[in-house]
């Protein structure tokens, strides 16, 4: 019998608000391990998940893999390193939308820059919600939350055309409520070789409620014959919605850009393997020193 | 008292000052000389005054002296500028298409345009008049040209000749006879750090450029493949320590190296190294600040910054080399106490032990892997599993039956977030718990250094490069030495031992405030006057005399 959803939880005690997006996203990461394991895909102790600070962050508590719980902007680089250590782990950057488009936006358009095999997940919730609700890099403009009474006064930054600009090799975005579909994003982001960035839009039920918002408008792309190999196509898709308010018709979610290209870790390692612990003579190199 | 011989070489930027300096070390080590070379280089790449100090002596020299015997000049500024350095007796060898002075002029630059080489090939053209001047045979300066140029090197043999020739009437103007040594290799206290960690099982280095650390990313980069250690150079320091703590937690050795500015940036992911216990070796490269300060020189202005660096009570240790030869064994030392205590370990490291050329003896065979506490299987594997020494066994991810959780909050033995009152207690016991357990190990290792007649009153102690002269001027006057190579834990029970008795405790550092006396001091001892140096550049043998004589020491 394979593994089941059930098999991915711990004993930690879950903290998330009733209503919270972050459930769909914990649930679809789970059945997603459990498949692409009982797939024979992926082995359950290669998985390392690496996530930020935020609300997000407590899924590495949430989920029974391997998991390095960093500091707020800080997954991505860690993550970065954990593939180079070992590139036959399946490493994921659970990430928040403050978190790795804010505190740590260069991490992110560097690793997709550099193509690194890895997949990214952001919990974009559009909100801090564990600091009680202010404005992020991709709430909309006029925003109300505690620092911002008279509404945010910057336009959102739309992650998916910055990531299909910056290099990264899969681009997609989810919805949490979408279960199976969020579930199949994360399996194909495992998959790819290469820098995989899904944008799970995810409301938060407490600070930033966008359930009636997304539910009428979000499409999705592969249903409407999006070809995922053009750019140009990718970053049209991406601007028809650019995490604007009420004024916005039709979200679209599903795969905006995919593509091959060498990957990072195998370009700096060029097949050697850090583990390996062979301690090299200098004595070469010191005679080259007289 | 040992022969010795100062030489100057200066010019623009981009002239080859510091390979021509590099290239007059070698001369005097195939001599068997002890030599040390002290770089002057500012912050821009063409123009500007650069200078190398070359001291060579019989006995080991780890420091230079204001006055120099040979000058050689490639331009004008070098003759302005270093005019005081000259004694009775001293040469000026000087570029004579030029430069206008007084002594041995010749068209050094002639000799490259003729043959339409770079200018930069002037630099053996002198080098050749020197070792005419020096008296020596021209085999030797074949020798030196081969070991360093990369690039037309018979044309180079044949530009030295010339110049070689052209001195001919200066041939033994300030005569200089082999000594009975072997020759040594040169380092500079960053290729030593890097060789050092390489011999502890350094596998990855990731840094971002910034003086006077670049030397080392440039090093280990240029090396990487003999050296088995990749090399990474990500987006910014935040970056690289963030990288290096996800390497270490998937079981690699890993170093970062950065200067002041860069430790800054990184201070937020130390902590996390803190509470996740992450092995991590910081090599911290000093020059002055505040903020961007002075690029290219000198200082040791961060004494507390890495040991009080950082949100949170956690352990970390800090070490200081004052010389090559203990940078290499330090800095293996580092790697090897940061993956057995998982935790960081901060090597302090000032612009003149960085980037001077010192004549160096390593034994890499000295230098062994020191295994750390690991997971041997058998029940259900915690990460932070508390222990009486308060160190986990460590296990790495992509082991079977095994859930590796590292968190940067405060966590139970499985790695879970917890805020329980009690299990925050008992981590930071934990931690308190490793301090002591690494206390324990240093005292079973050489944490200071001692020098010259510790029965004598008066001790100095100092750290850092800050050393070579002290050493040298102490002995001279028949003082003691102290110098502690562990900054944090601070071996006191060594200071106490060393300090009983002493009348007169002068702290020599390169700093305004006198950190290492006050760090002294909070431990509890006395500390009687500072000599301090504080304007950039490194102290030198004569400066020292000349402070220890006013102080009345």
């Amino acid at each position: 019998m394979g593994l089941r959803l059930e098999d991915f939880s711990t004993y930690a005690r879950n903290t998330w608000c009733p209503g919270c997006g972050n459930f769909g996203i914990e649930r679809a990461a789970k059945l997603a391990f459990a498949e692409l394991v009982n797939e024979g895909k992926i082995r359950r102790e290669n998985i390392v998940m690496v996530t930020g600070i935020g609300c997000h962050g407590k899924i590495a508590d949430y989920i029974n893999v391997n998991s390095f719980y960093s500091l707020h902007g800080r997954a991505i680089a860690p993550a970065v390193g954990i593939k180079l250590a070992n590139p036959m782990l399946e490493v994921l950057a659970f990430v928040g939308d403050g978190d790795a488009l804010g505190e740590g936006l260069e991490h992110t358009v560097f690793a997709a820059k550099r193509n690194v095999d890895m997949t990214v997940i952001v919990h974009d919730n559009r909100v801090y919600a564990l600091t009680t609700g202010q404005f992020t890099p991709t709430s909309p403009k006029g925003f109300r939350g505690g620092s911002t009474p008279r509404g945010a006064p910057e336009e959102p930054l739309n992650p998916i055309e910055l990531m299909l600009v910056s290099g990264a090799t899969l681009v997609a975005r989810a919805y949490s409520v979408n279960l199976n579909h969020t579930k199949e994003l994360v399996k194909q982001a495992v998959l790819h070789k290469g820098f995989a960035f899904i944008d799970v839009l995810q409301p938060c039920y407490t600070f930033f409620d966008t359930y009636k918002y997304y539910g009428p408008r979000v499409y999705d792309l592969q249903k409407e014959g999006h070809n995922y190999a053009d750019l140009d196509a990718a970053l049209a898709k991406a601007r028809e919605w650019n995490y604007g308010g009420e004024e916005a018709k039709r979200i679209p979610i599903g795969v905006f850009f995919k593509t091959d290209k060498p990957t990072y870790e195998d370009i700096v390692l060029a097949g050697r393997s850090l583990r390996e612990g062979v301690v090299p003579s200098i004595s070469r190199v010191l005679q080259r020193s007289m | 008292m040992a022969q010795e011989y100062s030489v100057l070489i200066g010019g623009q930027a981009g002239d080859g000052i510091r390979l021509a300096g590099s290239s007059v070390a070698r001369l005097f080590n195939r001599l068997g000389y002890w030599v040390f070379a002290y770089n002057d280089y500012q912050s821009l790449i063409r123009g500007g005054h650069n200078f190398t100090v070359v001291r060579a002596s019989g006995k080991r020299v780890q420091a230079h002296r204001n006055t120099v015997d040979i000058m050689v000049a490639f331009n004008q500024e070098t003759v302005e500028k270093h005019g005081w350095r000259l004694k009775e007796d001293s040469l000026v060898i000087f570029d004579s298409d030029n430069v206008k002075a007084e002594g041995l002029g010749l068209p050094l630059s002639e000799t490259a345009r003729k043959r339409n080489l770079p200018l930069i090939v002037r630099n053996t053209a002198a080098l050749g008049a020197l070792a005419s001047t020096l008296g020596l045979e021209f085999h030797l300066v074949e020798e030196v040209v081969r070991s360093t140029v990369r690039r037309s090197v018979e044309e180079n043999i044949a530009v030295a000749k010339e110049g070689y020739d052209m001195a001919k009437g200066y041939r033994g103007f300030t005569q200089v006879h082999a000594v009975n040594n072997p020759p040594r290799p040169i380092l500079s206290g960053n290729e030593a750090i890097g060789l050092g960690a390489v011999k502890a099982g350094l596998k990855l280095y990731v840094a971002y450029p910034m003086t006077p650390s670049t030397p080392l990313l440039h090093y280990l980069a240029g090396n990487a493949d003999e050296l088995g250690v990749t090399v990474v150079q990500p987006e910014n320091e935040i970056a690289v320590i963030g990288m290096a703590e996800g390497a270490a937690y998937a079981g690699v050795r890993t170093m970062v190296g950065t200067s002041g500015g860069g430790f800054c940036l990184m201070v937020e992911h130390l902590s996390l190294a803190g509470q996740a216990e992450i092995p991590v070796v910081i090599m911290l490269g000093e020059r002055p600040g505040p903020a961007i300060g002075l690029p290219t020189y000198h200082a040791q202005g961060e004494l507390f910054f890495p040991i009080f660096a950082g949100h949170g009570e956690f352990p970390r240790i800090v070490v200081s080399p004052g010389d090559p030869e203990e940078a290499f064994y330090l800095s293996a030392e580092a790697l090897n106490l940061a993956w057995r205590f998982q935790v960081p370990v901060i090597l302090v490291a000032d612009y003149s032990l960085l980037e001077s050329s010192f004549s160096s003896f390593l034994d890499e065979d000295k230098v062994l892997v020191e295994n750390p506490k690991l997971w041997t299987g058998g029940g259900e594997y915690k990460r932070y599993l508390l222990t009486g020494d308060g160190v986990s066994p460590l296990a790495f991810p992509g082991t079977v039956g095994v859930t590796v959780k590292a968190n940067s909050y405060e966590h139970d033995e499985y790695g879970i977030t917890t805020e329980d009152p009690v299990l925050t207690m008992r981590n930071a016991e934990k931690r308190l718990a490793k301090s002591r357990t690494i206390e324990d190990e240093l005292r079973k290792r050489e944490t200071v250094k001692t020098y010259g007649n510790m029965q004598a009153d008066t001790v100095l102690v100092t750290w850092g490069s800050t050393k070579g002269a002290v050493v040298e001027v102490a002995e001279e006057h028949d003082f003691g030495v102290l110098q502690p190579l562990y900054l944090n834990p601070l071996p006191v029970w060594e200071i106490e031992k060393h300090f009983s008795g002493k009348k007169n405790i002068v702290c020599v550092e390169a700093n305004s405030t006198g950190q290492l006396a006050r760090w002294i001091r909070f431990h509890g001892f006395r500390v009687d006057r500072t000599i301090l140096k504080y304007d950039g550049r490194a102290l030198t043998v004569d400066e020292l005399e000349e402070k220890i004589r006013e102080a009345g020491v």
